[in-house]
C-alpha cells in the first residue's frame, strides 16, 4: 500500500509539466498546425539569412535584362529595372515581417489591455475608455495610419506604429467582450476570495479563457498589417524604394499585370503563404491551449 | 454555547437598478459562535448568496457591520482585508464554473497559497496543496488533471480543498451540494461534518434545501425578501416553527414514509419584488393572518425567549 503511494507520487511528479510543455505537446499531436510553424520559422530563417540565400543585391539593377520571365538564371523572374525578383522577395520577408508581426504585437498589447480594463473595471473607466476607441474607429484605419506617419514622419519604426495603433480599436473591443462574458464567472469571485489583486484576476484568470477570439484576430491582423504597410508604401508614406517590401512590390507590378503578371505573382504568394501559415499555427494554436479540448 | 466568532449587525447589500435600489440585503443580524454551523435557508433570490458574499467583502455591503473576533472587517484597507480573508473563505454552488477550467488541480489549490505567499519554496507549497488533498479525499494521481476530467464530486472536494488550503477558520458554504447528486451530496456534507471536527471550523451553510440545513446545522436562520424572519436552533424550528413562513416551508419537506399524512400549507401569490420594496411586511401579500399592522410597519426581528428570534406581529 505505502510503495504503491510512493510509486503514485513519483508518477504525479514525473507528469508535472509546465504549462508551456503541455501545449507543446498537444500542438504536436496537430499536424496542420505544425505545417504552419514549420512554414513560419522558414520565413524567419529566410529572413534573416536573405544575404545568405538571395543571388542578387535588392537593389542591382540590370537594364539589359528587365521584364525576364521566370528563368533559370532569375527563378522569379525580373522587375521594370532588371532586379532580381527571387532576390527583393527574400530580402522582403525583413520588412513585412517585422511590419506584420510588431504592428499586430503593438495592437494586441495596448487595445488587450485597454479592454481588458475597460471590461473588467465597467462604468466609467469603461465608457471613457471605449469613447476614446470609438473616436478611433470613426477614422477609416488607413487614413488614421496616414496621418500617423505624416505626423510622425516616414520610416519603417513609425509605419509600425502607425499600423499598430489604427488597429487598436479592433482588439480593445474584441477583449473587453470576452473579459465582460467571464468576469462574472464563479472562478473569479474565488479568485477575488483568496485575495488575488485585480491585475493578477484579469491575467491569470480571465485572459486565458478569452484566448481564442484574440488569437484568430491576430493571425488575421497580421495579414492586414502588411497589407495596409503595402497600402502606406504605396501612397508613398513608410517603405521608401528601393527598399523591397512585399506589398510595395504588389502595388509596383499592378501596372504590369497583363503582361507581366509573374511580378505580382511571387510577392503575393508569399503574403498568401504567410498568413496560411499564421492561421493554421493559430488555429491549433488556440486549441493546444485549451486543456479542454485535450484529447 | 461556544465563544462568538463572527457578528453580523445590520448588514445591507442595495443594487441600484434601472428601476431603483434592488435591496438584496435588507438589515440582517445574527451571531454564529466558533466551531458552530448557521444554516441560512430561503428560497431562490431572497439574498442568501448575497449575504454570504458581503460577509467575505467580494460584494462591498452596502452599511452594516461585520464583527470577527471584535474587529469590524468592514473597515479594513485593502492589505489588512487580504489578511482577513486568509481566515475566512467560501465554497461554491456550482463546482463547474468555480474553478478556472485553465488551471490544473494543482495549480487551482496552490492558487490561494501563492496569492498570500505563504510558502517561500516550491516543495514547501507542493507538500501543504497533497496535504489539503489528502484532507478532502482527492487522490494524489489527479494532482494534474483538469476540472473538466472530473466528476462533480471530486471537483467539489477541489472546492473545499481550495478554500482550506489557507487554514482559515470560518468558511462560507454557499449551497455546496445543490449542484450534486444525493449520494454525492451525503459524501460531501459527511466531509464538511468531518472537516468541522478535525480542523474546528465555523461555517455558514446557505441551502434552499431544508433536509440538508437539518443535517449540518446548529442554528438555522429563515430568509426572506432580503431578511432574516425566523432564526433559533434547529430543533425547536423543526418541531414549532412560528413565522408563518416557515410554517410553509417546512410543511413541504417530504416525508419518507409510505402513506404519512401531514397537513401541507400551501402558499398562494408570488414573492414582491425587492426592488424599492414597500413598507410593511414582506410576507403581507401570501400570509394567512394578514391584518392592517403587517401593511404599515415593518415587523423586527424579536426576542421570544430560548434563544429564539422571529420577526412577525403576531409571535410574541
Amino acid at each position: 500500500m505505502e510503495s504503491n503511494k510512493v510509486i503514485e507520487n513519483k508518477k504525479a511528479k514525473k507528469k508535472r509539466n509546465s504549462q508551456l510543455s503541455d501545449t507543446w505537446l498537444r500542438l504536436r499531436k496537430d499536424k496542420l498546425a505544425l505545417v504552419g510553424l514549420t512554414i513560419l520559422v522558414i520565413l524567419i530563417f529566410v529572413a534573416i539569412f536573405a544575404d545568405f540565400i538571395a543571388p542578387y543585391k535588392y537593389d542591382a539593377q540590370d537594364l539589359s535584362n528587365i521584364l525576364q520571365a521566370p528563368s533559370s538564371e532569375h527563378i522569379f523572374g525580373t522587375d521594370e529595372f532588371g532586379r532580381d525578383i527571387f532576390s527583393r522577395v527574400v530580402y522582403g520577408s525583413r520588412i513585412s515581417l517585422q511590419v506584420g508581426f510588431i504592428a499586430v504585437s503593438i495592437a494586441v498589447i495596448i487595445g488587450g489591455f485597454l479592454g481588458a480594463v475597460a471590461g473588467y473595471y465597467s462604468g466609467k473607466i469603461d465608457n471613457f475608455i471605449m469613447r476614446a476607441m470609438d473616436i478611433l474607429l470613426s477614422i477609416p484605419q488607413i487614413l488614421l495610419a496616414i496621418s500617423i506617419v505624416a505626423a510622425l514622419g516616414n520610416g519603417l519604426t513609425n509605419l509600425m506604429i502607425a499600423v499598430g495603433i489604427s488597429s487598436i480599436p479592433q482588439y480593445a473591443r474584441i477583449v473587453r467582450a470576452a473579459v465582460i462574458s467571464i468576469k462574472n464567472e464563479e472562478f473569479v469571485e474565488a479568485a477575488k476570495a483568496t485575495g488575488s489583486g485585480d491585475l493578477r484576476i484579469i491575467f491569470k484568470h480571465i485572459l486565458p479563457n478569452c484566448l481564442a477570439p484574440i488569437i484568430v484576430q491576430a493571425t488575421l491582423g497580421v495579414a492586414l498589417a502588411i497589407l495596409t504597410a503595402a497600402g502606406l508604401s504605396f501612397i508613398g508614406l513608410g517603405i521608401q524604394p528601393p527598399t523591397p517590401e512585399w506589398g510595395a512590390m504588389l502595388s509596383g507590378g499592378r501596372g504590369y499585370i497583363r503582361d507581366y503578371s509573374y511580378m505580382t505573382l511571387f510577392p503575393g504568394l508569399a503574403i498568401v503563404i504567410t498568413i496560411f501559415a499564421l492561421n493554421v499555427l493559430g488555429d491549433g494554436l488556440r486549441d493546444a491551449l485549451d486543456p479542454k479540448l485535450k484529447n | 454555547m461556544g465563544d462568538r466568532l463572527l457578528e453580523v449587525r445590520n448588514l445591507k447589500k442595495y443594487f441600484k437598478t434601472k428601476e431603483g435600489m434592488l435591496h438584496a440585503v435588507d438589515d440582517v443580524s445574527f451571531n454564529i459562535n466558533k466551531g458552530e454551523t448557521l444554516g441560512l435557508v430561503g428560497e431562490s433570490g431572497c439574498g442568501k448568496s448575497t449575504t454570504g458574499r458581503a460577509i467575505l467583502r467580494i460584494h462591498e455591503p452596502t452599511d452594516g457591520e461585520v464583527i470577527y473576533n471584535n474587529e469590524n472587517i468592514l473597515k479594513y484597507d485593502k492589505n489588512k482585508k487580504k489578511k482577513m480573508l486568509r481566515k475566512m473563505q467560501i465554497v461554491f454552488q456550482d463546482p463547474y464554473s468555480s474553478l478556472n477550467p485553465r488551471l490544473s488541480v494543482f495549480d487551482l489549490i496552490a492558487d490561494p497559497l501563492y496569492v498570500n505567499k505563504i510558502y517561500k519554496t516550491k516543495s514547501e507549497l507542493s507538500d501543504r496543496v497533497k496535504e489539503v488533498m489528502d484532507l478532502v479525499g482527492l487522490e494524489q494521481r489527479l494532482i494534474n488533471s483538469y476540472p473538466h476530467e472530473l466528476d462533480g464530486g471530486r471537483r467539489q472536494r477541489i472546492g473545499i480543498a481550495r478554500a482550506l488550503a489557507l487554514r482559515p477558520e470560518f468558511i462560507v458554504l454557499d449551497e455546496p451540494v445543490s449542484a450534486l447528486d444525493v449520494c454525492i451530496q451525503a459524501q460531501i456534507l459527511n466531509l464538511m461534518n468531518k472537516l468541522q471536527e478535525q480542523l474546528g471550523l465555523t461555517y455558514l451553510f446557505i441551502s434552499h434545501d431544508l433536509s440538508v440545513v437539518r443535517h449540518v446545522s446548529d442554528v438555522i436562520a429563515v430568509m426572506y425578501l432580503g431578511k432574516i424572519i425566523e432564526l433559533s436552533d434547529y430543533k425547536s424550528m423543526f418541531i414549532d416553527p412560528k413565522h408563518p413562513y416557515t410554517q410553509a416551508l417546512l410543511s413541504a419537506i417530504p416525508v419518507p414514509k409510505v402513506g404519512a399524512k401531514r397537513e401541507r400549507i400551501i402558499l398562494e401569490g408570488d414573492v414582491p419584488s425587492p426592488v424599492n420594496p414597500p413598507p410593511g411586511c414582506g410576507f403581507y401579500g401570501r400570509c394567512k393572518y394578514r391584518e392592517d399592522i403587517c401593511k404599515e410597519k415593518t415587523p423586527e426581528l424579536l426576542n421570544i425567549g430560548e434563544g429564539r428570534y422571529v420577526a412577525c406581529h403576531f409571535v410574541k
